[in-house]
């Protein structure tokens, strides 16, 4: 029986279509996984349903009856609960606060701590939980406060539980402890959807998979008869429409070593590896989200720096302890969300792509205006951003054109070593061609390259080697004719191990 | 133990030893004369101090209920001066402005969602430019209602005088105790200073409760300005300066997290008995400037932030370690 039905949702913000035309389904008694990396529409889609945000288009029908919830409360009183990875309760609240906060039970207009107490308990002893509910709730771990977030969303909603990253802050048996939770709900009849980049629980747990990517909906299928493989490829897709990128790059045979980084790593974030980067190679990280490829950039450029290992190139040994210091020997780093780490929205073109080569000379030394003028023309004609003007706000241009300011920054400092992770997330497909093309041509000229990217196409239409990482972990090395979407894939999957 | 009682406990603990050394050396501390006093002479302190402890609890700060005070003390002696109202229809159109005055800086907070402490820093100037205007010069309070008002008293045993004004400060501890532990609205201003995106998740009334705190903070002001203006037995406006910062001082001392979300307003009442104390400590020794009191809160105000600061490391680190 199909609980709550979605159709053609459509969600887009400028600059992006976060959702296009999506559809989905639950059953009643189903946990049913929401998959897609960074960018697919997951979150949006689920803002969609708690009322975070409004749709543009599209029909959801809960029960049979069409709903357009205008806030989480509202959500909430139509049956729809969510538990979110973390800010879920208020810590400083306690346990029975927390469960039975907007419905305390009252006695002469006060709250009576006697009933809310008896109330707490009875909620928990459903779960075989026996708390002190009197506690702060910040004294419990982060599972039992997770358990407890999902035992007040299922006492006040009761219809659906939307659980969105719930398990990314436990240990093995934490997961457990909620998973036991989650599977006596599917018993009593909820829709549980479930949404997670861990693929092991994902298939533990869940009856049904339903894949987005790109803002758009790609497959539902059936948990126990998906290949892992398979639902590899639907995440990761195989977008590139541009004919000519999808040809290798041509075997430029080994390259002369630049860098090396050895037993490189960072407790509790990316396990230690090895790397030799070549002089004007380009090498991509490939892996699905959570496996450690945005961690192993960070910890190269300092930004959340190694814990182990040393970095060296010719001259003797790196400090990449900070992000100033890793900007000192050369290098450079486009980060995955360009809103928060790239582009400062209110600030100008020109003061976006200037900011590097003034934070280097430090704020004593301005650059001269009309330098400043000269290099950012230069730049947004080199890179065809499309502006009125290099006096525009950044964040009024499409994605595709802040990601070549952000670019365009790090080319002004001319680095040897350039870090990008998730170079063409976002934006549309001819920006996207120009971005590979760009990346083609600063090769050409020398530069290094780590290139992170989730669509595998784009990898091996760029990258020299290609690094799989799986679990934190760097498990294989591709190298020439090996690099293809399909051994990628398998090396992903575990099918190949490194 | 609930860690977040710590700083309650730490202070209780800090007030008995303070009254035990006061004792040791002045054993007339004990008398209920000095316990009246302590209550009458902070008692406007106290009732602004409850205001005040909701607003940083709800993670915010309202600098501008000095100015309110004082604005109310003139406002009170410039009405019965020139009129004939009684007194009680005074202070009932007063509470009424002052809540309205909260609330205005509140709905202003919340909409332009503007820092607390800018608004209410307007809102400090405002309240005391409109205190100048009326009157520059101090107005004294002749009504004989007034007098009565100054001379209620309850005898204690041991001729201390518990005080009308006194007994009004305890009241409304009492009544701030209730509203902080015992109303949806004190959940919610504590879920609010935990963090405004947990508590809208929740299902916490931001706006409401963001106008209502401060309305409430107004109010406290108001009867402050009331009960000030029966203490001195004048309006003036150049009264109460700095006394903003002296009620987030006793909030503090009290172990209310500046930041919101943790405290009691049992422990500012604490707060505030503590900073009597060390002034009555000053006034017995006679030969230490009143300078001292000065020196002693902030010292006291360093060890509870310092506390603080801890704790929140501490539970930090804890959480930390659930996590690994």
């Amino acid at each position: 029986m199909t609980l709550l039905s979605i159709r053609a949702l459509t969600k887009t913000f400028p600059g992006t279509k976060a959702l296009d035309g999506v559809n989905f389904d639950l059953r009643a008694g189903e946990v049913h996984a929401l998959l897609g990396e960074n960018g697919a529409g997951k979150s949006t889609l689920i803002k969609c349903l708690t009322g975070a945000y409004q749709r543009d288009a599209g029909v959801i029908t809960l029960d049979g009856v069409a709903i357009a919830p205008r806030s989480t409360v509202e959500a909430q009183d139509l049956g729809i609960g969510t538990v979110y990875q973390e800010v879920n309760l208020a810590p400083n609240l306690t346990v029975a606060q927390n469960l039975l906060f907007g419905r305390e039970p009252k006695r002469f207009g006060l709250i009576s701590s006697r009933a809310m107490r008896g109330e707490a308990k009875a909620i928990l002893a459903q779960y075989g939980l026996d708390l002190n509910v009197d506690r702060d709730l910040g004294s419990y771990s982060v599972a039992i406060r997770q358990i407890i977030a999902i035992a007040r969303a299922v006492s006040l909603s009761g219809k659906v539980l939307i659980l969105d990253e719930p398990t990314a802050s436990l240990d093995a048996s934490e997961v457990r402890m909620v998973f036991d939770v989650v599977r006596s709900l599917r018993a009593r009849g909820l829709g549980i959807v479930f949404v997670s980049h861990f693929l092991d629980q994902v298939f533990d747990l869940t009856d049904r998979v339903t894949v987005l990517r790109n803002g758009q909906y790609v497959t539902t299928e059936d948990t126990a008869r998906l290949n892992r493989v398979r639902l590899i490829e639907h995440m990761l897709g195989r977008t590139l429409e541009d004919q000519v990128l999808h040809s290798r790059p041509a075997d430029r045979g080994p390259r002369p070593e630049m860098l090396q980084f050895q037993g490189f790593g960072r407790r509790g974030a990316v396990e230690p590896f090895d790397l030799t980067v070549g002089e004007g190679e380009v090498i991509g990280l490939a892996g699905l989200l959570g496996s450690g490829r945005s961690e192993s950039a960070e910890a190269l450029f300092g930004l959340k720096p190694a814990t182990s290992g040393e970095a060296k190139d010719k001259t003797g040994k790196l400090d990449l302890t900070s992000p100033s210091r890793a900007i000192a020997a050369g290098f450079g780093f486009a980060p995955e969300d360009r809103k928060t780490g790239g582009i400062i929205a209110d600030l100008s073109i020109r003061e976006n792509i200037i900011l590097g080569l003034q934070a280097r000379r430090g704020w004593a030394r301005p650059i001269p205006r009309a330098e400043q003028n000269r290099i950012a023309d230069d730049y947004i004609k080199r890179l065809d951003i499309r502006t009125s003007g290099r006096e525009k706000r950044i964040g009024e241009l499409s994605g595709g054109n802040q990601q070549k300011a952000v670019l365009a920054r790090w080319l002004a400092m001319n680095p040897r070593f350039l870090i990008l992770d998730e170079p063409t997330r976002g934006i549309d497909v001819g920006a996207h061609a120009e971005i590979l093309h760009l990346i083609h041509e600063l090769v050409a000229k020398g530069m290094s390259l780590l290139v992170i990217s989730s669509e595998l196409d784009e990898l091996v239409a760029v990258a020299d080697r290609v690094i799989v990482l799986r679990d934190r972990r760097h498990i294989a090395e591709l190298k020439g004719d090996e690099v293809s979407g399909e051994r990628i894939m398998r090396a992903i999957a575990g099918a190949e191990g490194g | 133990m609930n860690s977040r009682a710590l700083p309650l406990y730490v202070t209780i603990a800090i007030f008995l030893i303070g009254w035990v050394i006061c004792w040791l050396q002045f054993p007339n501390m004990l008398s209920t004369r000095v316990i009246g006093n302590l209550l009458t002479d902070n008692a406007y302190l106290g009732i602004v101090a409850v205001g005040m402890t909701l607003v940083i609890l709800s993670g915010g700060i309202d600098l501008s209920v000095g100015s309110v005070i004082a604005f109310s003390g003139v406002f009170i002696a410039v009405v019965l001066r020139d009129t004939d109202l009684h007194p009680l229809v005074v202070f009932a159109v007063l509470l009424g402005l002052t809540t309205a005055y909260g609330a205005a800086m509140g709905w202003l907070i919340d909409r332009l969602a503007m820092p607390a402490f800018i608004v209410t820093l307007a809102g400090m100037f405002l309240a005391r430019g409109a205190a100048y205007l009326l009157s520059i010069e101090s107005v004294p309070i002749t009504h004989e209602f007034y007098q009565s008002l100054t001379s209620a008293y309850w005898l204690m045993p041991g001729k201390g005088r518990l005080t009308l004004i006194g007994v009004l400060m305890l009241a409304t501890f009492a009544i701030g105790i209730v509203v902080a532990h015992k109303t949806r609205f004190g959940a919610s201003v504590y879920a609010l200073g935990g963090g405004e995106a947990t508590a809208r998740l929740m299902g916490v009334r931001q706006g409401r409760t963001t106008v209502l705190v401060y309305a409430f903070s107004g109010l406290m002001s108001g009867l402050a300005g009331i009960v000030f203006s029966v203490y001195t037995g004048s309006g003036y406006s150049l009264a109460t300066v700095g006394t903003e910062l002296t009620a987030i001082a006793a909030v503090v001392i009290g172990g209310t997290l500046l930041t919101g979300g943790a405290g009691y307003m049992f422990g500012t009442l604490i707060g505030v008995l503590t900073m009597g104390l060390i002034q009555t400590y000053i006034v017995f020794d006679g030969s230490l400037s009143s300078w001292w009191t000065r020196i002693v809160i902030g010292l006291l105000l360093l060890v509870f932030i310092l506390l603080q600061k801890g704790l929140v490391k501490l539970s930090e680190a804890r959480l930390a370690g659930g996590q690994a």
